[in-house]
């Protein structure tokens, strides 16, 4: 038997005051099978040691909201005895080794937990960030990602409908792949992860385990070196065929009552979920390790705990009812086998070849997990930057183009197109508005989803940068005609154990918190990923946040597309100039300074609230949140939706390329039609609500008097080529 | 009037595929399981689009070799519409029950987006809701769409008047431009000699309502149905 050495637990990943922590719950020097289940355990990515005192400050409550975080994903309700299961998971480290079967596996992944839950998964999102646009590796890892993202979604028929990109010198050695997926299910067959009822069998579906992926979680849970690629074994390998048969052999044998608890083998694999499934309901669990299904002669206990090979799941089932399970699986053509049985000693007890493998209690080693209280040190918010600190440019038609034609602008249709975004049937907003809409099957009722955050806020300023990720979400949705209804997040960050990192997390989440309560848009489910740094050097923070609302009735939705000639544009919210952090610094000045937007909560509610009422009385023609290139990015981006100009005017003090360019928060841009403009501006005086008009559809150029006449055709030119032209490099394949 | 629609273990289209002709028959189609050796009586035999086994080899070429497919085949020969998309197309190339095969795209990239056909053949059944000539929109989402055929065979098919649609500029002309996977002479679909199969990588069942963001798939439906009935 292998000794237990200094060396051996240090590389466990486990600190010393962890592992005498382990030594007092057992009483005993743990064997290698054992050590390795508690280092999976306890490892960020698991435990999540250093963010839960955070966490659990967050609202998780409202009352649509089933099920918040804690369970495989978060479910609301979403009336007519309908729930929308959803969650946001991480995928970094894997994609940035193995950018194809890391993001593959990050949906894959992500997909399970919601069909865990009862589920049909009916959309799929993500938020990417990847390095500098010139940097070599940068176009290889996007074609990677991009097409892992596209094969695994595409073959099991769940629609991509969207997401956001970011490129950024901070990602060129860490990217993002955060994928979401959103199922739908009837609220009275939810499926949860408790197990219950002693001698209840414990029966495992799906692929056989491999040597895949064994380590996984604590590979996510350190930060990279030169070394990191090196570790590429350590990347488990995706079989989406399976994964549909998976899903549909769950969701059949769902379909009866023979399930207890059922639970997906995700980051440490085996362990992990029988671990979850004994610690939720307070019982043991026996295992017998010789009948788990196994690709590969010869592993040991310790493989098979630690494996993460992908499409597995974990259930009990109630007593007698193996077979009929059983036949389901096989006509799937998928592993079925009991591998034990609930018990009642609270232990978990793994045999193999007759002897035990390990012998663990539940709940201390669940319970016991360390939670840190990390020193965190407050990012200082840097000053504001007027319009009068950036010098006017000779030409506003030169940056309007420039700004179209830049890496957070410009068209993402390169990677959307390789998506299958409308299979199934029920895409009714495509991937390029603000949220993407997609209907609840055979009803009148549709959801929008989004993904947002702006990491350069996040960095300048923690806690305003977090309250605009979930305001611009909250916008997106709004911006539809959905009624917001709850987030997920995705909480991305450098090493915790460095203060000013950990001060960035916490003021992110001060930041979510007080939108989330502000805007009643409670947190549902999410996840953790710290310690992406590479050699030292932290990526932005970037707490991305998947947001779904609901619309009542499709019928009534917007896109941002101006639509006909005539209809009056208008402004809805304010504009301040103040220019800190917007892409207009930062694309024209070369300058990433300042303080990000102002986000001021109830002027978000209010402007929010007022305008889906508009909607939804079919006031309004179009509609599109202002965010990332400010006034004049917005404008452009409706002109090219619509394939038809406008003729805008604006009068206001602040100096143009402010009133532009400026990334103003708690803003809309909104066409209607004449006859009913004094309507809505009654409506919005009456309210107290700032609503200006700013111009006419028409044309094909769209003209802003004094400042820019730019042909619609010349903005879509460079808004769609910057991308493939990009991807045309060489080396980006 | 009846239906079928096949469906394979990663078959993804089967949903839609019943939503459209159920939408044109006003009853449901008889779903069926690969795995089945019979097929019920039927006037229309559709193939979805999906991944039928997965497609880690060929696209289609498992399914090809199903129990179900050699029912389909023996139908098809005794004069059955079958209807191939997608997938299905591709599982009809693998079966021979049409001609040529489905390459890679010529991009390397799974492609999905909204394309303009040009209707160049008569077939009273599948097309005649639509003049010849006629441009009409359905959307493209495949990965291995690249129509190949020998010189002799392409010849053929061309002068047979066996070219279903072929991708178009929205004025209907054959540019490069319009070919989203790099098929030769931008044919998008084709018949069989008898013209009682049709198979086509552009999916017709996704633009059937405004809502979706068009209606020539339910004009195609629609009328595929009234001709069969």
């Amino acid at each position: 038997m292998t000794e237990i050495t200094k060396e051996i637990v240090a590389e466990h990943g486990l600190t010393e005051g962890e592992y005498e922590e382990v030594l007092r719950i057992l009483g005993r020097t743990p064997n290698l099978t054992e050590l390795g289940i508690f280092s999976v355990m306890w490892s960020e990515h698991c435990s999540y040691k250093s963010s839960k005192k955070w966490l659990k400050t967050l609202p998780t409550e409202a009352p649509w909201v089933i099920c918040g975080p804690g369970e495989n994903a978060g479910v609301i309700d979403i009336g007519d005895g309908q729930a929308a299961i959803f969650k946001m998971e991480s995928h970094n480290h894997p994609s940035f080794i193995e950018p194809y079967q890391g993001a593959a596996t990050g949906v894959g992944g992500i997909m399970r937990d919601v069909f865990t839950m009862g589920a049909r998964p009916i959309a799929n999102m993500n938020a990417l960030r990847f390095g500098r646009p010139d940097h070599p590796k940068t176009g290889h890892l996007v074609s990677g990602v991009i097409a892992g993202i596209a094969g695994y979604g595409n073959c099991m028929g769940v629609p991509t409908v969207g997401g956001e990109t970011n490129f950024h010198a901070a990602y060129d050695g860490n990217i993002l792949v955060n994928a979401m997926t959103v199922g739908l299910a009837e609220t009275k067959k939810i499926f949860y992860s408790a197990a219950a009822g002693v001698g209840n069998p414990v029966v495992y579906v799906g692929s056989k385990t491999g040597r895949d992926g064994i380590h996984g979680a604590t590979m996510a849970s350190a930060e990279f070196d030169d070394d990191s690629e090196e570790k590429r074994p350590t990347v488990q390998v995706g079989d989406p065929f399976t994964e549909k048969l998976l899903l549909e052999a769950c969701l059949e044998l769902m379909a009866t009552d023979a399930i207890v608890a059922i639970q997906d083998m995700g980051a440490a694999g085996l362990t992990s979920s029988s671990f979850e499934m004994a610690d939720k309901g307070g019982v043991g669990i026996e295992l017998n390790l010789d009948h788990v299904p196994m690709r590969e002669e010869g592993m040991t206990p310790y493989e098979i705990m630690l494996s993460e090979s992908q499409e597995r799941m974990l259930m009990v089932l109630k007593p007698g009812r193996e077979e009929e399970a059983r036949k389901i699986f096989e006509k799937w053509e998928l592993d079925f086998a009991v591998i034990g049985k609930v018990t009642d000693t609270g232990r978990m007890v793994l045999t193999m070849n007759g002897e035990v493998a390990a012998d663990l209690p539940v709940a201390p080693l669940a319970d016991a997990a360390p939670e840190y209280d990390r020193p965190w040190t407050k990012t200082e918010p840097p000053a504001v930057i007027r319009a009068e600190d950036v010098a006017a440019p000779n030409d506003l038609g030169e940056v309007l183009l420039k700004l179209m034609g830049s890496s957070e602008i410009a068209s993402r249709k390169w990677i959307w197109e390789q998506y299958d975004h409308m299979v199934m049937g029920d895409t009714i907003q495509r991937p390029g508005g603000d949220a993407a809409v997609v209907r609840v099957h055979g009803t009148k009722k549709a959801l929008a989803i989004t993904t947002d955050c702006t990491p350069r806020y996040c960095y300048a300023d923690p806690e305003t940068g977090g309250a605009q990720a979930v305001a611009e979400a909250w916008r997106n949705i709004t911006a539809t005609g959905g009624q917001p209804l709850a987030i997920t997040d995705c909480m991305n960050f450098g090493n915790p154990q460095r203060p000013e990192i950990m001060g960035q997390f916490v003021g992110c989440i001060n930041g979510m918190r007080r939108a989330c309560t502000t805007l009643d848009f409670p947190v549902i489910s999410g996840n953790v990923s710290l310690y992406n740094e590479t050699n030292g050097t932290g990526i932005h923070p970037t707490p991305a946040i998947g947001g779904v609302g609901i619309l009542a009735d499709y019928a009534k939705m917007t896109t941002l597309a101006f639509k006909s000639e005539g209809d009056v544009v208008l402004l809805l919210g304010d504009l301040s100039g103040e220019m800190g952090q917007s892409l207009y610094l930062r694309e024209i000045e070369g300058r990433e300074e300042g303080a990000p937007p102002r986000v001021d909560l109830e002027k978000e509610r209010k402007h929010g609230d007022y305008l889906r009422e508009m909607i939804n009385r079919g006031h309004v023609t179009a509609a599109h949140d202002m965010s990332d290139g400010g006034l004049g990015v917005a404008l452009a981006e409706m002109a090219i939706a619509g394939n038809i100009g406008a003729s805008i005017r604006l009068e206001t003090a602040i100096p143009p390329h402010a009133a532009l360019f400026a990334e103003d928060q708690a803003c809309y841009v909104i066409t209607v039609k004449p006859e009913n403009v004094e309507l809505v501006r009654g409506l919005a005086l009456a309210d107290d609500i700032p609503l200006h008009i700013i111009g006419t559809i028409g044309h094909t150029e769209l003209k802003i008097e004094g400042c820019l006449t730019i042909s619609v055709n010349d903005l879509r030119d460079v808004h769609a080529g910057w991308l493939p032209a990009l991807m045309s490099r060489p080396g980006s394949e | 009037m009846k239906a079928a629609v096949i469906v394979f273990p990663a078959s993804n289209c089967d949903r839609d595929l019943k939503v459209a002709l159920a939408q044109a028959m006003g009853r449901d189609p008889d779903m069926v399981w690969h795995g089945d050796s019979e097929l019920p009586e039927t006037d229309l035999i559709a193939i979805p689009g999906g991944f039928s086994y997965g497609d880690y080899l060929r696209a289609g070429a498992m399914a090809a070799n199903s129990p179900i497919m050699r029912e389909v085949v023996k139908k098809a020969q005794a004069g059955t519409p079958v209807l191939a998309i997608c997938n299905g197309f591709q599982i009809a190339t693998e079966t021979g029950m049409l001609p040529g095969a489905l390459l890679r795209n010529a991009g390397q990239k799974f492609v999905c987006r909204d394309v303009d056909l040009l209707i160049t053949a008569r077939n009273e059944r599948f097309v005649g809701g639509f003049e010849q000539g006629e441009v009409v929109r359905f959307p493209v989402a495949h990965h291995d769409g690249n129509y190949y055929a020998d010189e002799e065979t392409l010849h053929e098919l061309e002068g047979e008047g066996q070219v279903a649609f072929k991708y178009a500029s929205a004025e209907g002309e054959l540019t490069d431009a319009a070919n989203p996977n790099g098929s030769l002479n931008n044919i998008a679909g084709i018949y069989n000699k008898a013209g009682n199969v049709l198979g086509l990588m552009p999916h017709p069942e996704r633009l059937i309502s405004e809502e979706l963001g068009g209606t020539d798939g339910k004009r195609f439906f629609d009328h595929l149905v009234n001709s069969i009935v």
